[in-house]
């Protein structure tokens, strides 16, 4: 039955794409993990749809659109300040402020025609099964930009995720690191539309993290756990998507309930993997204080 | 107050009539003193006199109004991989992702951009800075498991992995129980005595230091004075200090200063 998958020219588009976009994510999403940015990640996503839709409205790609109105959020992030950690509030308008764009855009776009509502609706949920090569081709620069960017600035930003104040001691400089960060996660959120939507790129983004994070210390380990589970939540999704009993359901469903239950299962293995940890400890030669 | 005329001025710490201030404000004036390859400092004084100042301006993070300030020799500049900084506060995010010898690493070479590959040249080096202030036994362990006194020593080894000539540590004693403070007093004087590394240390309480520390540099008032405790802490020289009668207490082998705020 997965020859017969794979003979089609949707689902190899559909594979493809996915896993790009996972890959990504799954490495920018540990650091958006450790540094507790998941809601910045998630305004992202909907400034992107803001940026979309009104691409969209005046006729110019609507990915081209996204990156445009995300990076000019992570620059206006950076310009706010310090790792935009416990800003919810500014987090909070902005997010709200762009879905409201967003809304509006749709809104005036979807009226000229039906086939207009139905791409609003893609930018939302995900179009996974019409992605194109030149899709593809969008998402597979701005993941490898993002990701060769990550590459280049992993250790100074790990530094600085975990140690701020010693990173700064160290010479490393840190809003300079946290706005560069901004950046790339404007990047991969464009990516993670194509496959999943807006709405659910946090899915992508957040839960393999997490869950990596929860089962081991070692950095190298959880980003590439992080990076293998969001492809694996990714392939099955797809996978689910043309074979399951019902059939046609939207890939982001899928995606989204994988990576809950992904994330859910390293709860429950967490506190084995701890609890088995803090019993090995020698206790009795350790200082408190 | 011990000044000795100086030729070379490249120790690890030369100022002369120094003047630097915060938001305006004058907080040391006149500041002179050097600080010799090897020796031990302790740095005290009230609240807002200055401590962590006087670190900032080592470190080319401020500049000074008046005076001259040395650091080996050059004048202080930012990233200057020949001091070793401790900050006080150091909170640690995501204490669970990251193992003890992961933060040493960062002293080594956190600051770097570039791919970086992990080499056993690079583990080994971390072992070595982990066994010498004694962290071996939890180098896998996360660092959210670790005690107060475990932690400082990790900060001291991502400190010294870098092998600087000069180490600033901003009040590494706060949060530490006595046992434990002693503990970090004692590696920090060993590895002063090994390492051939200037210290300088901040603290409130000169206490458990006074066996260990050569010098003590006493800011106060806007004005300081260095020496070694037994003539810095007396009546006579905190009383012109602080321009205002001290009263200096011995009791159990301990020193309490009375009459202000310490």
């Amino acid at each position: 039955m997965l020859r017969e998958l794979f003979s089609s020219d949707i689902m190899v588009h559909a594979f493809t794409g996915g896993a790009i976009v996972a890959v990504v994510a799954g490495a920018v999403g540990y650091f958006v993990v450790l540094r507790a940015q998941a809601f910045a990640a998630e305004a992202f996503t909907d400034i992107g749809f803001a940026g979309a839709t009104g691409a969209a409205l005046l006729g110019v790609a609507s990915f081209a659109g996204m990156i445009v109105f995300s990076l000019l959020a992570a620059a206006g992030l950076g310009i706010i300040g310090n790792r935009a950690r416990g800003r919810d509030v500014e987090i909070g308008m902005v997010l709200s402020f762009a879905l409201g764009l967003g809304v509006l855009f749709l809104s005036i776009y979807s009226r000229t025609s039906a086939s207009h509502a139905m791409s609003g609706i893609n930018i939302l949920f995900g179009s996974i099964l019409t992605i194109s090569s030149n899709d593809i081709l969008l998402a597979l620069g701005s993941c490898a930009t993002a990701l060769a960017a990550l590459a280049l600035l992993h250790r100074p930003l790990l530094f600085a995720s975990v140690d701020p104040a010693g990173a700064e001691a160290r010479g490393v400089p840190v809003r300079a690191i946290s706005a560069a960060f901004l950046a790339i996660v404007a990047l991969t959120t464009a990516g993670c539309v194509l496959l999943v939507g807006v709405l659910l790129a946090a899915s992508l983004l957040i839960a393999p993290a997490a869950a990596a994070v929860n089962l081991t210390n070692r950095p190298g380990q959880a980003i590439a756990l992080s990076m293998a589970t969001a492809v694996g939540v990714t392939w099955c999704g797809l996978v689910l998507t043309f074979t399951g009993t019902i059939r046609h359901l939207p890939a982001g469903f899928y995606i989204s309930a994988l990576a809950a239950l992904v994330y859910g299962a390293s709860l429950v293995l967490r506190k084995r993997l701890r609890r088995v940890r803090v019993f090995e400890y020698p206790h009795g030669d350790r200082e408190t204080g | 107050m011990s000044l000795e005329p100086v030729s070379q001025r490249t120790q690890p710490v030369f100022l002369r009539n120094v003047r630097f201030g915060f938001g305006g404000r004058v907080i040391q004036d006149e500041m002179t003193f050097t600080i010799e390859d090897g020796e031990f400092v302790a740095v005290l004084g009230p609240n807002g006199a200055g401590k962590t100042t006087l670190l900032k301006l080592l470190l080319g993070l401020i500049r000074c109004e008046a005076g001259e300030v040395m650091v080996f020799g050059r004048k202080p500049r930012r990233g200057n991989s020949g001091i070793g900084y401790a900050p006080q506060f150091r909170t640690l995010d995501a204490n669970f992702a990251v193992r003890a010898r992961d933060l040493v690493g960062f002293g080594l070479d956190g600051h770097r951009f570039g791919p970086g590959f992990p080499s056993r040249k690079r583990r080994k080096l971390i072992d070595e800075v982990l066994e010498e202030v004694h962290a071996t036994e939890y180098a896998e362990a996360s660092v959210g498991e670790l005690s107060g006194g475990e932690r400082q020593r990790l900060s001291l080894a991502q400190v010294l992995i870098a092998n600087p000539g000069l180490v600033l540590l901003d009040e590494p004693l706060t949060n530490l129980d006595i046992a434990g403070a002693q503990e970090i007093i004692t590696l920090v004087s060993r590895l002063c005595a090994s390492r051939k590394v200037a210290v300088m240390l901040v603290t409130h309480d000169i206490n458990p230091l006074l066996p260990h520390v050569d010098r003590v540099l006493y800011l106060a008032n806007g004005r300081c004075a260095i020496g070694p405790p037994q003539t810095v802490i007396t009546r006579e020289t905190l009383s012109v200090l602080y321009n205002h009668p001290v009263e200096v207490v011995e009791a159990m082998g301990k020193k309490f200063v009375l009459g202000v705020e310490t």
